[in-house]
């Protein structure tokens, strides 16, 4: 009746998992009672849960990863602490089986559940924004990616305290993710849950290149786009050529594990070389999916706090299309060890240092651009030239990487899991929080506290390089990564510091709490009433703070790149205009009802309960055909609506 | 020239720049449907992938040319293609306003689809009776799913097609069921593409 599922699938004699659970369950109820009392959900459901609005699901993805990334950093300072104790006699205070989940769920949530939804709720919440339109391309199939993704982070955190995760590290690698070797349900949780949140992030791309190539305002060119639409199509054009390669790469495993195939299997043929190859087919290109919309935070950043327009910008627009097509051309660098012979790793190895140039052109460019610029140092510059000094030194020990017998020394070392951290740290994440901060009071009508905000990045800056540098010294000593217990000694201090980053990288979350407590205690003297509180140059910063729900009363026409700094030299256009009827989508319950189904499929597929799964998949399907009947999508705005919100806008009064 | 004379040269140039403003509805939904059906090649080239990797590997199980019958594949074959020719005809007569036509094209494009489906499961029955399943070598493993999957594709296109008919019949061609059934059948034409991939690297590079 309910397969493989029993009440020995709650680990109830293990304190860590059933504690933890304990308190996010107790955490979630209270939400959930409070929301109750104070009679909060009709809004929730009206106002967020179901709405198609880009804005809104930006800030739900931002929130979601935000929120994941206090998971991810659990499941870091665990690690961390268990290296520091487990020295010699010490066996620390995790077991191997358990830690091995740790660091299997540490890479998985931080990429997919962390990195990902950041990027992806900055692109949502910005894009439409600054190509001057009122929405994506596809809404509710918008409204439908954030909440598979959401199923998927779901079911990630339901497997800490329903049966177990992985304990196979995040790429999952056969022969040891295969049933022989993991014959329980931790590998089915991280495949169920990344194949929900993988069709999700498809879709995100599916929309936003349809989005970018055929919604933009009248006037802008592919040449006047901000580069950070620029970097939303590169990384979404990954995406979409990328994430495929995973969802059948995974679907592959899930045939071996389920249906007894021989794919990555030891025997009756099975090449489990064929599995890291097409993983890191998608691996690769992921770390691009990442990175490159960084890059045009970064280039929006720079520009605006500078004062000027961003230097070169066509060659930063070609040096993000190089990588976009380069990232394709470099994945056996993952495994230059597995034995493809020398031309052929050579030929990846000169790819790979060949992607260092474009990334270099950037950093020149955003260096140049800074150069006799008139510089206003908030947040979110401290974050870009961190990300700048930071960025420069994962890049580099990435080219020494990229020599194969300097591979061949350090492959799986923990002077890999240092340069890799030190470029997703200091250049996702430095990146996303620049953004966070720059584009906070787009969203929200005020700006976050400028003290807590630097003194975040100071701790931020500093735990990384505590908790990082070290790791390229011991990797250097010849420490592989993943190691549950330390047998060298000597070892000990370098560990130390590290631990002591991983603290400071809490002090930096601590002030990012407190900057939000802060900023939202004091939010009426921090008010942006301009809704251009940094002198911007695109055109999100024409629009309110935060933006009416059709973005612009009236489509801006763009003449020029900068398309908001030229208007502003040229003078703003008259307040009052000519307004018309705006055509907008309607809320959509479609999103979530899916997710719903998702999250009961993949638990029952985990499980083995056949029953819910036809069940479930019927439902999804009746779900999909529900919408697909539907004729009523869009609403709309009539034209003396949009004049009386303009107008209380303007504080031009009532008309007569 | 007059004003607006020169302001509908730059409109026009504009739009060729990708400078017109926003596409039409009927634009998007076709172009975003075709970026998605992109992204369903590319998985399908991960599984072409995996059999040109593991074709060879029959683990002493039979191999292609012991299983493949190319008469029933070029039945296969011809019903699939025939049954995008009627679709195509199918789509003509519903951007002509044509129901009835549609219709009838339509029921020519289920049965032929249904016939390819028919002819490929007994041909997966017979292989399985023979004890050359999918678990029985990564060959088969590779083979069943490739192939699996494009049958897979086909029957959804199938309830697809049936629920596109539905729909003529309960609210006419109307503009938005017209963007349904454009997407439709740029997913039939498109099963037809990998089957193209699937008959040469499996069907025809495999029987030898």
């Amino acid at each position: 009746m309910l397969g493989r599922l029993s009440w020995a699938a709650i680990p109830f004699n293990e304190p860590f998992p059933i504690i933890s659970g304990a308190i996010v369950l107790i955490v979630i109820l209270a939400v959930l009672g409070i929301i109750t009392v104070k009679g909060w959900w009709p809004y929730l459901w009206r106002e967020w849960i179901t709405s198609v609005d880009h804005k809104r699901i930006g800030i739900m993805y931002l929130t979601l990863g935000l929120v994941m990334l206090m998971r991810g950093y659990a499941d870091a300072i665990m690690m961390r602490t268990q290296q520091a104790m487990a020295i010699g006699n010490a066996q620390g205070y995790l077991p191997p089986g358990h830690y091995d989940q740790i660091f299997s769920a540490h890479g998985t949530i931080m990429i997919f559940f962390v990195a990902m939804p950041l990027v992806i709720g900055l692109m949502n919440f910005v894009v439409p924004l600054q190509l001057g339109v009122r929405d994506v391309a596809f809404p509710v199939l918008n409204s439908v990616s954030f909440w598979l993704t959401a199923s998927g982070a779901l079911l990630v955190n339901t497997s800490l305290v329903i049966g177990n995760f992985a304990r196979t590290g995040w790429m999952a690698y056969p022969p040891l993710s295969e049933l022989p070797f993991s014959p329980d349900v931790g590998v089915d949780y991280y495949l169920w849950s990344l194949q929900i949140s993988g069709i999700g992030t498809l879709l995100t791309g599916v929309n936003f290149v349809t989005t970018i190539l055929k919604l933009r305002a009248p006037g802008m060119t592919y040449f006047r786009m901000p580069v950070f639409c620029w970097t939303a199509l590169a990384t979404n054009m990954l995406v979409v050529a990328a994430f495929p390669i995973l969802t059948a790469t995974f679907a592959m495993l899930l045939l071996d594990r389920y249906l007894g195939m021989h794919f990555f299997t030891n025997d009756r043929g099975g090449n489990q070389m064929m599995y890291v190859n097409l993983f890191w087919a998608w691996g690769h290109p992921e770390v691009y999916i990442l990175i490159l919309p960084a890059f045009g935070v970064f280039s929006e950043v720079v520009a605006t706090f500078s004062g000027r327009g961003l230097f070169s910008y066509r060659s930063m627009v070609l040096a993000t299309l190089g990588i976009c097509v380069l990232s394709f051309m470099v994945w056996l660098h993952h495994f230059f060890t597995m034995g493809a012979g020398a031309n052929v790793n050579a030929f990846f190895g000169i790819m790979s240092a060949i992607i260092a140039v474009p990334t270099g052109v950037k950093i020149f460019n955003w260096l140049f651009t800074l150069f006799r610029g008139r510089i206003v140092f908030r947040t979110p510059i401290l974050f870009s030239v961190g990300f700048m000094v930071t960025f420069v030194i994962g890049g580099m020990t990435g080219v020494l990487l990229a020599v194969p017998p300097v591979d061949f020394v350090l492959h799986n070392s923990v002077f890999l899991v240092a340069h890799f951290h030190n470029v997703i740290i200091g250049g996702v994440l430095f990146g996303v929080l620049a953004g966070y901060n720059y584009w906070f009071p787009k969203a929200f009508g005020f700006t976050l506290d400028d003290r807590f905000g630097k003194a975040s990045f100071w701790c931020w800056i500093i735990g990384f390089y505590l908790a990082f540098m070290p790791l390229y010294v011991l990797g250097m000593m010849g420490m592989t990564r993943r190691l549950e217990h330390i047998a060298d000694p000597g070892w000990r201090p370098l560990l130390m510091i590290a631990e002591i980053g991983a603290v400071f990288i809490f002090l930096a979350i601590l002030c990012q709490i407190a900057q939000l407590y802060v900023s939202i205690r004091t939010r009426e003297v921090r008010r942006d009433r301009t809704g251009d509180p940094w002198n911007g140059r695109t055109l999100e910063w024409s629009t309110p703070s935060p933006p009416p729900a059709y973005n612009f009363a009236v489509m801006p026409r763009v003449e020029t790149i900068d398309a908001f700094a030229e208007m502003k030299r040229r003078g703003m256009p008259p307040l009052e205009q000519a307004y018309e009827a705006i055509e907008m989508p309607r809320n959509s319950a479609t999103g979530f009802i899916t997710a719903f189904f998702a999250v009961i499929t993949g638990f029952a597929l985990i499980w083995h309960i056949w029953w819910i799964v036809i069940l479930g998949l019927l439902a999804a399907t009746a779900t999909l055909m529900v919408f697909g009947w539907s004729e009523t999508r869009e609403h709309e705005i009539p034209a003396g609506e949009i004049a009386r919100m303009e107008r209380a806008r303007l504080g031009l009064g009532w008309p007569g | 020239m007059t004003v607006a004379t020169i302001e509908a040269v730059s409109t026009a140039l504009a739009r060729g720049r990708g400078g017109g403003g926003p596409a039409p509805t009927r634009i998007v939904v076709a172009y975003g449907f075709w970026i998605f059906l992109l992204s369903d090649f590319v998985l399908f080239s991960g599984l072409f992938a995996a059999y040109a990797v593991l074709s060879d590997q029959t683990a002493g199980g039979p191999s292609g040319p012991e299983l493949f019958n190319l008469r029933s594949v070029f039945i296969e074959t011809m019903c699939l293609l025939f049954s995008s020719y009627t679709c195509g005809l199918g789509a003509l007569s519903a951007e002509r306003r044509q129901p009835g036509r549609f219709l009838i094209f339509a029921a020519f494009t289920f049965v032929l689809g249904a016939a390819f489906l028919f002819i490929e499961g007994t041909e997966f029955a017979a292989m399985v009776r023979k004890g050359a399943g999918p678990s029985r070598s990564a060959f088969l493993s590779a083979f069943f799913t490739l192939v699996g999957t494009h049958g897979a594709h086909v029957t959804s296109g199938l309830i697809w097609l049936a629920y596109m008919v539905a729909q003529v019949v309960a609210k006419g061609l109307r503009p938005r069921v017209l963007r349904r059934l454009l997407c439709f059948s740029l997913f039939w034409h498109a099963l037809d593409i990998i089957w193209i991939g699937v008959l040469t690297l499996v069907y025809l590079m495999g029987a030898r």
